[in-house]
């Protein structure tokens, strides 16, 4: 019997098993920011263990209010940045540098085919996009992971998916796992690893691969998994290139990170998504899932551009192309927040900034803050937020308000019209 | 170890999540005392009060309890009130680990066990003792008592026992 991508991996960083189903594995990259590392350092040197296993797996950055908006927030940071520099961890991302953590992540080359990841923070699922095993994890797993670089977890029972066809234009990844998650419900996947596989993803960029895995959490996921191939070695080429001589040698050796054709799966999907829509969420569940066009008219007072699922510069890209030329509506306010420094930068040198500054756009530094309420765009009570981010819970963005998850382009052409709306009226 | 039996909050609700457990805005505690006040204050569950909540340490409520963010303030502010066992009709993944790695209880039952309990001890100032020996729930209401086996992986026994990951981790590894 073959085996499945997260099963080589495990059985490339198996420490031992003490217990039956429970695989402790050696971690190649612990990533931490200030909202879940602070208690761990702080219950580190409570107990005499302020120590770090490797500094070099250790990357650390400050995303989740940032620039601090309180005593409480700076408190936060503080603890991390002395941290870092007390047990010098040389990748810590302070303000000016810093972005969201899982978009300068990769963006820095740190996650690698078949790498062991695990971060105090759910969306950890979104690095699998490398062909990597990455876990969103606890305080305390975090903990004992920057302590001895280990953590333990269940057999990683996987479910593939097998897209076939081409995306409609005006649907993107971020349609496709809107439309997976309503198909496995929030804890269909609870326990598994999910397998992205088919020409669809082989056809997507690293950005988009990154917005479908990202996802993975919302139906229960452990780990949403891309296979590695020519487009994950053209993202990392500059991080790699030192380590092999030629794009193909990285390839050759990365394919050893794919699942055998005889691999056991819990359950294998197959879809053609040719006809799928434009999707976006109702209600409080992200499997809760319409499309556009039935949801269409749907009132929204702010709109925000952003997150770890859609801030990369394709998104921003895409729905540039929708808000040129266009002002959005007078009933609605807009927030952009590139993911990074970088994309800021390239947004900045492509014109895509003056686009949505045009369009009335708010522009904010990096951040997570509005995707869970905690700065930079919290709704107001009884408000409604067309979001690209990948939680709708209620309250998720202010207490009283309603998100709407959707597509970058589907969110600009709502902008436009002050209501959720298809973009596939405004492209070309 | 600690303390694993009590009065029961009955949450007649599936996938209540860590968001709805404690909001993202109180994330910037540093300590788990300090959440204490915020327990479930976001939750959406008609009838539900926050006074409810007071005296309680057994947590009963349906399917994937815990889902959402990776926040271990969730069990802590669990602990901080007292409350030191879920048992549900299953668990998100990191919830639940997130609970033992803190040597607390999450127990799943069988659906039709947990329909059970709701039907005949919800609203009835119930209590319940986990025998962690025995591996059996004992639910108990002024006028009836019942006997329930749970199963739990060595693993997590082990992690209650001990107190938590992080004192078996450092021995261990």
């Amino acid at each position: 019997m073959g085996k499945t991508i997260a099963e080589k991996i495990f059985d490339a960083h198996r420490v031992n098993m003490p217990f039956p189903d429970t695989h402790v594995l050696k971690l190649d990259r612990v990533f931490c920011h200030e909202i879940t590392t602070p208690i761990a350092i702080t219950d580190l040197m409570a107990r005499g263990m302020d120590r770090v296993f490797d500094p070099t797996k250790i990357k650390a950055v400050i995303d989740h209010v940032t620039p601090a908006k309180d005593s409480k927030t700076a408190e936060q940071g503080k603890i991390l940045r002395d941290w870092a520099k007390r047990h010098g961890i040389k990748d810590f991302f302070d303000i000016g540098r810093n972005g969201v953590c899982h978009a300068i992540f990769p963006e820095k080359g740190f996650v690698r085919p078949g790498y062991t990841v695990i971060m105090g923070d759910s969306h950890t699922c979104t690095h699998g996009a490398f062909g990597a095993f990455a876990a969103g994890v606890g305080t305390t797993d975090l903990e004992v992971g920057i302590l001895k670089g280990v953590c333990a977890f269940h057999f990683p029972k996987t479910i593939k998916f097998e897209l076939n066809g081409t995306l409609k234009p005006g649907v993107y990844a971020k349609d496709l796992i809107l439309f997976i998650i309503k198909e496995l419900t929030v804890n269909g996947a609870t326990n598994m690893v999910i397998e992205f596989t088919g020409p669809v993803v082989d056809a997507m960029s690293m950005e988009s691969r990154m917005t479908l895995c990202n996802m993975a959490i919302e139906a229960g996921g452990t780990c949403g998994i891309c296979y590695p191939d020519m487009t994950t070695v053209e993202y990392l080429w500059d991080f790699i290139k030192e380590e092999f001589d030629t794009k193909e040698d990285a390839l050759k050796e990365y394919s050893k990170w794919i699942s055998d054709a005889d691999a056991s799966y819990e359950k294998v999907y197959e879809y053609d998504v040719t006809n799928l829509e434009p999707m976006v969420t109702f209600g409080y569940k992200p499997d809760q899932v319409k499309t556009v066009n039935e949801m269409s008219d749907t009132k929204i007072d702010q709109v925000y551009i952003g997150s770890c699922t859609n801030g990369r510069i394709e998104d921003l890209r895409i729905a540039a192309s929708i808000l040129k030329d266009q002002k959005i509506s007078d009933d609605v306010r807009a927030i952009v927040s590139p993911a990074t420094p970088d994309i800021y930068s390239m947004a900045l040198k492509e014109g895509l900034i003056e686009i949505f500054q045009n369009a009335g756009f708010c522009v904010t530094n990096p951040t997570c803050g509005a995707c869970l309420g905690m700065s930079n765009g919290v709704l107001a009570n009884g408000e409604a937020c067309a979001s690209t981010t990948n939680r709708n819970f209620n309250g998720r963005m202010g207490k009283g308000g309603t998100v709407h998850l959707m597509s970058p382009a589907t969110a600009a052409a709502s902008a436009i019209e002050g209501k959720i709306t298809n973009s596939q009226l405004y492209k070309a | 170890m600690k303390e694993f039996s009590g009065k029961v909050l009955f949450l007649d609700r599936s996938d209540i999540n860590t968001d709805e457990i404690i909001p993202a805005k109180y994330l910037t505690e540093i300590t788990k005392e300090a959440l204490k006040p915020y327990l479930l204050e976001d939750l959406t569950l008609t009838g539900f009060n926050n006074e409810d909540i007071k005296n309680k340490a057994v947590l009963v409520t349906r399917a994937n309890f815990g889902c959402g963010s990776s926040r271990e303030h969730a069990p802590w502010a669990l602990e901080v009130n007292g409350i030191n066992v879920v048992i549900a009709e299953s668990f998100a993944r990191i919830f639940r680990q997130n609970m033992y790695n803190c040597g607390m209880f999450a127990i799943e039952l069988p659906k039709e066990k947990i329909e059970f309990l709701f039907e005949n001890y919800a609203g009835k100032d119930s209590s319940i003792i986990i025998d962690i020996e025995k591996d059996k729930i004992i639910v108990t209401s002024a006028d009836q008592s019942i006997e329930i086996d749970f199963k739990v992986g060595e693993f997590d026994k082990t992690l209650v026992k001990e107190g938590g990951w992080v004192g078996y981790a450092d021995k261990n590894y």
